[in-house]
């Protein structure tokens, strides 16, 4: 059975509908790529997955539980942790603070300050400093720590190369290759998509609001992919309208 | 009275000030929610305490030990039932419904406590009124003094609180962001009750010492809300130590106000804090801040 799987799902904005009908599955150990231009829905299906936005209708399921009507925070505690696009840190508390805030899940597991500053080795000197005060990419380091602070089964990073330097991609990037290595279950946006092709099993690609072309890593070309983010693509896997 | 004099009691009252604007300040830094029922809720401690001292007996200090969980109940339910809901709605709601609050709130009380004017000073012995020599004539009231002292334990207490606890912590960074506190496990609407609870009880002890130092009707809200509004917009909102300063500031130009002229005390409280907030339009960065993050 998959660790996280999406039934049918829709998430509307009001009246913009923005994510349409996904289904979606992550195994155990598993690293998935979401992407798709602006506006795919790519954010909103993962904020949904956290709990952040409400479905209005389809299912999700966390091992087999249903999780589509548990609030965020329960989640969390299930063991879903999404690190937010554009980080999202609380700016005016430290780095130190922002990591131990996730223990408000109440996870017991292998993450401690300790072990996020040995993964991060960029934080060490800057455990007491505000948040506001870091760089991007110690930004992006601290929000993804939070997140691995709450010892999740699932990880959902949201264009984690968003704003940062090719440098900080590449240190981002290095450490959430020692993450997949070490068995962690993740799924990603990412707007690279030579990144993406890198470092996940698998790929899929929204295109307002639907998945419209989904395979492994490797039978997938760059061409296929780059025609279904465009939406040149003539047979879409979801129903046309 | 001599100048020092005249300085030593506007420090003190701001204080008692400092004490009122705490609990205000404390739900809009943390809430945003400004709650116009905040006076009128002191007042509900005040009737609460002197019902306890008054029918049973008990001193007021004894009695907050009853009425100070009650009103951090009460402030949980507040938040559940009305602050929760009226936010949801839209930032302004909450000063709407709480406006509507404090009018229900003075209208019960005036239903079932009547007009009468009472006070708690009577409970205590000859507290309210004893006083001692600090020296060259001047005397300091023993009330005044301790209610400074218990204003600065309550706001360090808190400061504390929030600098260290993982509950303190939690508080702040759902002030912060209250979205993305979910999303690292924190229970906001939990946080947000227990803020709410800790708000209520610090009007419990407000309206304790409200009680003590002067007396009060069930009316008398809207004037202890415009005191602790004035203070927590002087001191620089969601401070606590801001808080502080800004209620010595209008403890300080009240009294000097009422040293030149009877009508003084009100108007020269009124006069800084437009001075200050118009102050604050005009001059660049910092200024008039005081210890503003």
């Amino acid at each position: 059975m998959s660790l996280l799987s999406v039934n049918a799902l829709d998430v509307r904005h009001g009246l913009l509908q923005a994510v349409r009908e996904v289904d979606l599955k992550v195994d155990q150990g598993e690293t998935v790529a979401l992407i798709g231009a602006n506006g795919a829905g790519k954010t909103t299906l993962l904020r949904a997955i956290a709990g952040a936005h409400r479905a209005s209708r389809g299912q999700i399921h966390l091992d087999g539980s249903d999780i589509t009507n548990v609030p965020a925070h329960q989640r969390v505690a299930m063991g879903i942790a999404l690190v937010p696009e554009g980080r999202r840190l609380f700016a005016a508390m430290t780095v130190e603070e922002n990591l131990l805030i996730a223990r408000a899940s109440g996870r017991q597991g292998e993450w401690t300050v300790d072990r996020v500053m040995e993964t991060f080795p960029m934080l060490k000197p800057r455990r007491k400093a505000r948040c506001g005060t870091l760089s991007g990419g110690e930004q992006q380091a601290t929000a993804i720590g939070r997140a691995l602070m709450t010892n999740p089964r699932v990880l959902l990073l949201d264009e984690v190369s968003l704003g940062l330097s090719p440098l900080a991609v590449d240190l981002v990037y290095r450490s959430v290759e020692t993450l997949i290595a070490s068995g962690a279950t993740i799924l990603l946006v990412e707007q690279d998509l030579n990144r993406a092709l890198k470092v996940a099993n698998r790929v899929m690609c929204m295109l307002e609001g639907r998945i419209v072309i989904q395979g492994t890593a490797g039978t997938l070309t760059r061409e296929r992919i780059t025609e279904a983010y465009f939406g040149h693509h003539k047979r879409p896997v979801g129903k046309t309208q | 009275m001599s100048l020092v004099s005249a300085v030593i009691d506007g420090a003190l009252l701001g204080g008692y000030y400092a004490m009122i604007a705490c609990g205000l300040s404390f739900m809009f830094g943390v809430m945003r929610i400004i709650n116009l029922a905040h006076g009128s809720l002191a007042i509900v401690a005040a009737f609460a305490l002197w019902t306890i001292a008054d029918r049973m007996g008990y001193d007021p200090f004894l009695a907050l030990i009853v009425v100070l969980p009650v009103m951090g109940a009460l402030g949980w339910l507040l938040q559940r039932a009305v602050l929760e809901r009226s936010l949801r709605a839209g930032e302004l709601v909450p000063i709407l419904s709480t406006f509507g609050l404090a009018i229900v709130v003075e209208n019960l009380l005036f239903e079932y406590f009547g007009a009468d004017t009472r006070s708690l000073a009577p409970y205590v012995g000859s507290l309210s009124y004893d006083s001692f020599n600090i020296g060259g004539g001047t005397y300091v009231g023993e009330l005044a003094i301790l209610t400074f002292v218990v204003a600065i334990l309550l706001l360090g207490g808190l400061q504390l609180f929030l600098t260290y606890t993982p509950l303190g912590c939690y508080i702040r960074a759902t002030a912060e962001d209250p979205d993305t506190v979910e999303l690292v496990g924190v229970n906001s609407r939990f946080v947000n009750a227990v803020a709410a609870a800790i708000a209520l009880a610090t009007i419990a002890l407000a309206g304790l010492f409200l009680g003590l130092r002067t007396s009060f009707d069930p009316y008398a809200g809207s004037m202890q809300l415009i005191f602790a509004f004035e203070a927590a917009v002087i001191g620089g909102s969601g401070t606590l130590w801001g808080t502080l300063a800004g209620g010595i500031v209008l403890g300080i130009a009240q009294t000097f106000g009422a040293q030149l002229h009877p009508q003084g005390f009100l108007l020269a409280g009124h006069g800084i804090f437009l001075l200050v907030l118009v102050g604050r339009l005009y001059l660049p960065g910092h200024y008039l801040r005081f210890l503003h993050k």
